[in-house]
């Protein structure tokens, strides 16, 4: 799967995904996809397949679990009368969801494969196929697997540190933006609100 | 859907359209027939005839199959034993987004003259399908749409996600250890002081696990035992749930301080800081997380106890010893069976990095608590009938973690953590019968009245 992240932020700044007509249909062969809703779709291009909310909803939609990066997908509503303060907030949580895709979607492949060579090494060490008389595949023991787990976690120890760090102070970020906003658009509707308030 | 839709929209006018698979044609004579109005390739007749079925199956049927169906496929597009039956079940929902995704689904091509169809679900009554090209993109499509929701709180719902947020059975053991260890202080029984400080320690716990849970969104998404949480499936949002942990820490805190006393409100405070800001950023750094959330463990009993007495003894130290030995047979034994997703996710646990030494600990720590029993008669905390009554269970999941730390397996893990579970609630009844009586107000006015009437007499 191709994961480019970058190349989406692009023009996800570009076409909202609701209430605006826009006709054009943009499609990516990357992983993350989005798409308008009035157009017809241009078939077999797509890696994943696209959902677009109906134009009525006011609200972000969240989509089922990345098959690899187990994360979830978020769609954000664009208001009509977006502040650059929302605008912000949006492209930062947008850019923390692809880069959170980006990173999980790597350890997890990596773990896989990582995981497989070294049954495989194992298993040959031990002089076996991979597959027993029956057809099925061969696992190792809890003990040998526990060697690969320390090795696994030992090696990453510092990619994993580090995403940590980052995660916590995109996480804080992006809550008190979120904050902010929240304050923002009550007092808004407060002040708008008008003398029935 | 454009499998169906077909059958629907090239049906004889005479046949009805009873069976939400309507597609119990006559398949051999009048598909081909149809297939020649239609234009259609035969491929894709031959897929609508092999996937066709004879049954009718009624409406309830089909929403059983489908949410079935829906379960067991959830996330993962494979295989699909009856999909046939889907693009009808699609018609029949009544949402406009599942509507309006069927609309962008089907590429406009050349209509069939003639025909005027009376299709449920009347959208894609208007645009004819073209079956050359994938159905099964589009039935994946429409699949996936079903699965995405619209991230507005659900108030129906909202005890529930609160619950689920404050891991609200978590928190019931964490208000149970902190009540043990208020009536197990040497004072009169105060309900009111009672009410108050369990309430306190409850609104603490949730604070700290809405907390831990906050931080912890793309770890718990990748781990098998967390991926249902409300944050990770977006049934609120991180801002949402950090205003919870604050309603629910703030009055928390400031009961305990205030209404209780300040020693256990402070107790209470550095817990909620040990747990969120220590407990929960070592799990991905070292493995001495553990022996921190042992101490976090530990402190609700101790709250109990400074509640009830307004000052920390041996009694409230030894309590919060059980619960710290307690832990570790209960941890390691919980973390031996999730050793690989632990490693996926990056957390250090010892089971993972440090295996013999998890094993080692648990029994040390099982073996320590029989220590503890045996050390409470001194404290005052229990008379000694206690060591003795407590020996049969303490002796028990001593033997357990021997077996865990001999066999190393996942049936001797999984044993001592389901025995740690009941082994906590049934030590601390124990020891709260065996508490120390103190001698009753009234025994010394009838003790001179006996003494005197012997004296008269």
């Amino acid at each position: 799967m191709n994961v480019s992240a970058t190349g989406t932020l692009l023009v996800r700044s570009q076409c909202p995904y609701h209430g605006r007509n826009a006709p054009s249909l943009i499609i990516f062969t990357c992983s993350r996809l989005h798409s308008t809703g009035q157009a017809p779709k241009q078939a077999n291009q797509t890696k994943r397949a696209s959902f677009s909310p109906s134009s009525s909803s006011k609200h972000d939609w969240i989509g089922p679990a990345d098959r690899l990066s187990n994360l979830r997908p978020i769609i954000y509503h664009i208001p009509e009368n977006e502040t650059p303060l929302e605008r912000r907030l949006r492209h930062l949580r947008q850019e923390t969801e692809d880069w959170n895709h980006q990173f999980w979607t790597n350890q997890n492949i990596t773990f896989n494969k990582q995981k497989e060579e070294y049954v495989l090494t194992q298993l040959k060490a031990k002089g076996q196929e991979e597959r027993d008389d029956k057809g099925k595949k061969r696992t190792l023991s809890s003990e040998d697997m526990a060697v690969f787990y320390k090795h696994f976690l030992d090696k990453n120890f510092k990619r994993h540190a580090d995403y940590n760090r980052e995660w916590y102070r995109r996480n804080f970020t992006i809550t008190l933006l979120m904050a902010r906003v929240a304050l923002l658009r009550t007092w808004r509707r407060l002040r708008g609100g008008g003398p029935a308030v | 859907m454009p499998v169906l839709c077909l059958g629907n929209m090239y049906k004889t006018p005479c046949s009805r359209l009873t069976g939400l698979v309507g597609a119990t044609v006559n398949k051999k004579l009048t598909l081909s027939a149809k297939a020649a109005k239609c234009q259609l390739s035969s491929l894709s007749l031959t897929q609508f005839r092999t996937t066709d079925s004879k049954e009718w199956l009624t409406f309830q049927q089909l929403s059983f199959l489908k949410r079935q169906y829906v379960v067991r496929h959830s996330g993962a597009l494979g295989q699909r034993p009856r999909h046939k039956q889907e693009p009808v079940s699609a018609m029949l929902e009544d949402r406009d987004d599942l509507v309006l995704q069927q609309i962008q689904q089907i590429p406009t091509i050349k209509p069939v003259a003639g025909v005027t169809v009376p299709v449920p679900g009347a959208a894609a009554a208007e645009t004819p399908v073209d079956l050359s090209n994938e159905p099964e993109a589009d039935r994946q499509a429409r699949m996936e749409a079903r699965q995405w929701k619209e991230l507005k709180v659900d108030y129906s719902e909202l005890p529930d996600i609160y619950a689920r947020l404050s891991k609200i059975k978590l928190t019931a053991l964490v208000v149970t250890t902190a009540a043990a260890g208020f009536a197990m202080a040497p004072v009169p029984f105060d309900p009111t002081c009672f009410l108050l400080a369990t309430v306190g320690t409850g609104l603490c716990s949730c604070t700290a696990n809405s907390i831990n849970q906050y931080f912890e969104v793309p770890f718990d998404s990748n781990m098998n035992r967390t991926k249902n949480r409300p944050l990770v499936r977006g049934q609120i949002s991180p801002l949402h749930a950090v205003s919870f942990a604050l309603a629910c820490g703030i009055p928390g805190v400031a009961l305990l301080s205030l209404a209780v006393n300040p020693l256990t409100g402070l107790l209470g405070a550095l817990n909620i800081f040990l747990y969120t800001s220590c407990y929960t950023p070592l799990k991905r750094l070292s493995i001495s997380n553990t022996w921190v959330g042992a101490v976090v463990g530990a402190i609700p009993p101790v709250m109990g106890w400074t509640a009830a007495t307004g000052s920390l003894d041996a009694g409230a130290l030894l309590l919060g010893g059980f619960l710290y030995s307690w832990q570790f047979p209960h941890f390691n034994a919980l973390s031996w069976n999730l050793r690989e997703d632990y490693s996926r996710g990056g957390y250090r646990m010892m089971s993972v990095t440090h295996p013999d030494l998890c094993r080692r600990v648990a029994l040390r720590h099982s073996l320590g608590l029989i220590g503890l029993s045996s050390v409470a008669p001194f404290t005052g905390l229990t008379t000694w009938t206690f060591p003795l009554v407590s020996l049969p269970i303490n002796l028990y999941i001593t033997y357990l973690a021997f077996q865990f730390h001999r066999r190393a397996d996942r049936q001797s893990a999984r044993k001592l953590f389901f025995c740690s579970l009941w082994h906590l609630p049934m030590l601390l009844l124990l020891a709260l019968t065996c508490k120390t009586r103190r001698a009753e107000p009234e025994a010394p006015p009838a003790a001179a009245a006996t003494s005197s009437l012997a004296v008269q007499s």
